[in-house]
């Protein structure tokens, strides 16, 4: 095939993703998992790139994991993002982006409901105005945070520290990327690459200097499936899950894995902790475990930021072997030092797997 | 540790670690099985399907797949019909191949045992 064929072919993978002016909504979740994550997106879109992204404090919840575990129906979800919506509107801003993979989901499904059934979009904006006097614009654009950094790869990569290399050797390191279920499962055309070449990690992974890994279970859930975790007769699914899927990278030998959902990082570290208790196996060297990295963490460590300032030390696996990788320098005594050194608490070491 | 909860096997199918002599062995014995396309008009015609949960599809999809023991319990409900061979679309003498891997099962000196046992069934 001619180049411009597919080049041509190729922009109908593509997404159109607003350089600037963005409205930013959290997540409900990801402050608890990793509270650098959401904190270092902003410091690299607004102080780094002097990009213009506003929150507001008084937004919510976007009502997707409770729709998602079966809580709360679909209309309540609907009037609860239609404030969202309403919040963006009194800011002034067209554009939203969120932090959550499946608050993407759930405002895209929710705007796809509403053109298919404007009636219902009548209705919640009724019930809107009945609930807190509030009246909304649909947004121009909606991403996830994931595609605005993807967006700007080039220019932290022109910025960068460090590069995904092993210093030792020189070679790049081998990445795992893992993209959560709800970004392009659910609506393929609203992801970068679509559901069949979502490259919206890869592209930044290969961007930073590392090699993306390609295995058989690679587009396989997580196991968070909301329920399948949150009700405890099911998280036998959700660890099976996980198994499956180191299982199926175990040979690959990665390096680390990024993620770019609020599920998928925390069950990708906690899980390997959970196996190797059960199982007594471990899937990095040495005995350690694969660190799991959102992708802002990771656009972090390369634009060199203090890893402790990221947050880094709560995840289950240790970052440390990683870091000596890229030949990142840290202080392993300030690792359980919060705001002004103040000493937080160490956690319990696990039995099996390996931590610093 | 017990967490309250626990691991399932995966039921994924590792193709460098299976053993794939079963399959090489059927090879050589009905060599046409290599053109068989899956299509399930063998499965669709059997009389003993719905009752013994028979399906020669099935089977040489598990032998394929290295679960011997999965194909030995569905051909065990095989009765020789011949039903499936008539509907071939491509040929393959798929009676002949049922019976020679019952007979390779259970050695020649017991080669009708698995046979008896269907009629017992039926």
């Amino acid at each position: 095939m001619i180049y411009q064929g597919k080049q041509k072919i190729w922009s109908d993978y593509q997404k159109e993703i607003p350089s600037d002016h963005w409205f930013y909504a959290r997540s409900c979740i990801r402050q608890s998992f990793f509270p650098g994550a959401e904190k270092y997106f902003m410091v690299i879109c607004k102080d780094l790139l002097g990009k213009d992204i506003f929150e507001n404090a008084h937004h919510t919840t976007c009502g997707g994991i409770s729709y998602h575990s079966d809580t709360i129906p679909q209309e309540t979800v609907m009037t609860i993002v239609a404030r969202q919506f309403a919040l963006m509107t009194e800011a002034g801003y067209k554009n939203f982006v969120c932090s959550c993979i499946t608050s993407f989901g759930n405002y895209t499904e929710i705007l796809e409901t509403w053109r298919e059934f404007p009636e219902l979009e009548a209705k919640i904006r009724e019930n809107l105005w009945k609930a807190c006097r509030r009246e909304f614009e649909k947004p121009e654009y909606v991403a996830h945070a994931s595609d605005l950094v993807y967006k700007f790869r080039n220019d932290i990569a022109e910025r960068a520290k460090f590069r995904l290399v092993n210093k030792e050797t020189g070679e790049p390191l081998r990445v795992v990327e893992h993209i959560g279920c709800h970004y392009s499962k659910m609506f393929p055309h609203k992801g970068v690459g679509g559901a069949e070449y979502p490259c919206v990690l890869s592209g930044m992974a290969e961007a930073w200097g590392g090699q993306v890994i390609d295995y058989p279970e690679r587009r396989h859930c997580c196991g968070f499936g909301f329920r399948q975790y949150l009700v405890k007769a099911n998280r036998g699914y959700s660890l099976s899950n996980t198994h499956k899927k180191f299982e199926s990278m175990e040979p690959y030998h990665p390096d680390l894995i990024i993620t770019n959902c609020p599920g998928c990082p925390y069950f990708l570290d906690r899980w390997q902790y959970v196996i190797s208790e059960m199982t007594g196996k471990t899937y990095g060297e040495n005995g350690y475990g694969i660190p799991a990295l959102t992708y802002e963490e990771l656009a972090g460590l390369v634009l060199g930021y203090d890893p402790w300032d990221l947050g880094l030390q709560f995840h289950q696996v240790a970052i440390e072997p990683l870091l000596d990788k890229i030949g990142i320098e840290y202080d392993p005594a300030k690792k359980y030092l919060g705001l002004n050194e103040k000493e937080i608490m160490k956690p319990a070491l696990p039995s099996v797997m390996k931590c610093c | 540790m017990n967490f309250g909860f626990s691991l399932s096997p995966s039921s994924a199918v590792n193709l460098d670690k299976i053993d794939l002599s079963l399959y090489h062995k059927m090879e050589e014995i009905e060599p046409d099985v290599r053109i068989c396309i899956g299509c399930g008009s063998c499965s669709a015609t059997c009389t003993g399907q719905p009752f013994s949960g028979m399906s020669l599809r099935k089977v040489i999809l598990a032998i394929q797949r290295g679960r011997e023991n999965e194909a030995r319990e569905m051909l065990s409900g095989c009765m020789l019909c011949g039903k499936c061979t008539m509907v071939c679309p491509r040929g393959i003498n798929t009676r002949h191949l049922i019976l020679s891997m019952c007979r390779y099962w259970d050695g020649e000196d017991h080669g009708y045992n698995l046979m008896n046992e269907v009629e017992v069934k039926i």
